[in-house]
């Protein structure tokens, strides 16, 4: 009795676990479909579409989180097919450089001027 | 001073203003694909439109020539038109044109087949669409031309026309 009460508890945490695993699979796939971009759609993440080009994306990318893929290597993968435009992150690069530096330098800008005006 | 200072600041920054809107009314609001980028064929196992087996990409690919990889379906209207087109590249010697069937019904592509006639020195089956992602593809009609060296050179998004194809024979001759 005691030995199919252990078996029963184990049966179940190994499910669970089992279970959790699948969520966080999930998780990780809704966050990475609403990050991709519909290329073939007007402002749409392939999340939302149901394009032909957006389902074969949701396979591709159900497919490398089952292999045990990481996100940048699915983004990177999907860099490399289509360009950094498929992604709606864009990463630092010559084309972006001014749309990362500019908030920062106006940032600075700003906290220069506000320093400014308190020491007067 | 001070006055002639903030003067200038608010035109340079003006300026870069209107340098910024400037450029934005001069390109595209539409995404353009890159299409002249040299990338590798991609690795991979697909279905054969005849036998139903199983290949290799590196058997698909194992010549040393040029290859045409044409995504196409029987649903798809642009495939219809450009296929006497298709026809025509089928008679270059120096490239194997290689069909990439695209979500399709495999009994209407095989009618689609008979009825407009057999272009393709081989025909792969991509039945959920992902081996046409590995591509780099949009959609159907897609034409890629491969070189020698197993590259894409170029990438035609949409039916090819009679351009496509004088430019595909320049290339390849």
């Amino acid at each position: 009795m005691k030995l199919l009460k252990i078996f029963i508890i184990l049966f179940l945490s190994l499910g669970l676990s089992h279970l959790k695993s699948d969520e966080k699979n999930d998780e990780l796939k809704s966050k990475i479909l609403k990050n991709i971009r519909c290329l073939i759609c007007q402002g749409q993440s392939v999340y939302d579409s149901e394009s032909d080009f957006a389902a074969s994306v949701k396979l591709i990318v159900d497919k490398k989180i089952n292999d045990g893929s990481k996100e940048h290597e699915i983004y990177d993968f999907l860099r490399e097919k289509y360009g950094d435009w498929i992604i709606y992150d864009p990463q630092l690069n010559k084309n972006t450089y001014i749309l990362w530096l500019l908030p920062l330098l106006l940032f600075l800008a700003g906290g220069a001027i506000i320093q400014k005006k308190i020491k007067k | 001073m001070k006055n002639k200072f903030s003067i200038f600041v608010i035109v340079v920054f003006l300026s870069f203003c209107f340098v910024i809107f400037y450029k934005g009314l001069n390109t595209q609001n539409n995404y353009t694909p890159k299409i002249n980028e040299k990338k590798n064929i991609p690795t991979f196992k697909a279905k054969d439109f005849d036998s139903d087996n199983y290949i290799n990409s590196d058997k698909i690919f194992k010549e040393n020539t040029f290859y045409i990889v044409n995504i196409w379906a029987s649903w798809c209207v642009p495939c219809r038109a450009e296929h006497p087109l298709l026809m025509q590249l089928s008679k270059i010697q120096s490239a194997k044109l290689i069909g990439l069937n695209y979500r399709d019904n495999l009994d209407n592509a095989k009618k689609f087949i008979n009825e407009f006639g057999n272009p393709y020195s081989q025909i792969i089956i991509d039945n959920n669409g992902t081996l046409s992602v590995e591509f780099g593809a949009y959609g159907v009609p897609e034409t890629f031309l491969i070189n020698k060296n197993k590259k894409i050179i170029k990438k035609y998004i949409g039916p090819i026309n009679k351009e496509i194809v004088e430019e595909i024979k320049f290339i390849i001759k």
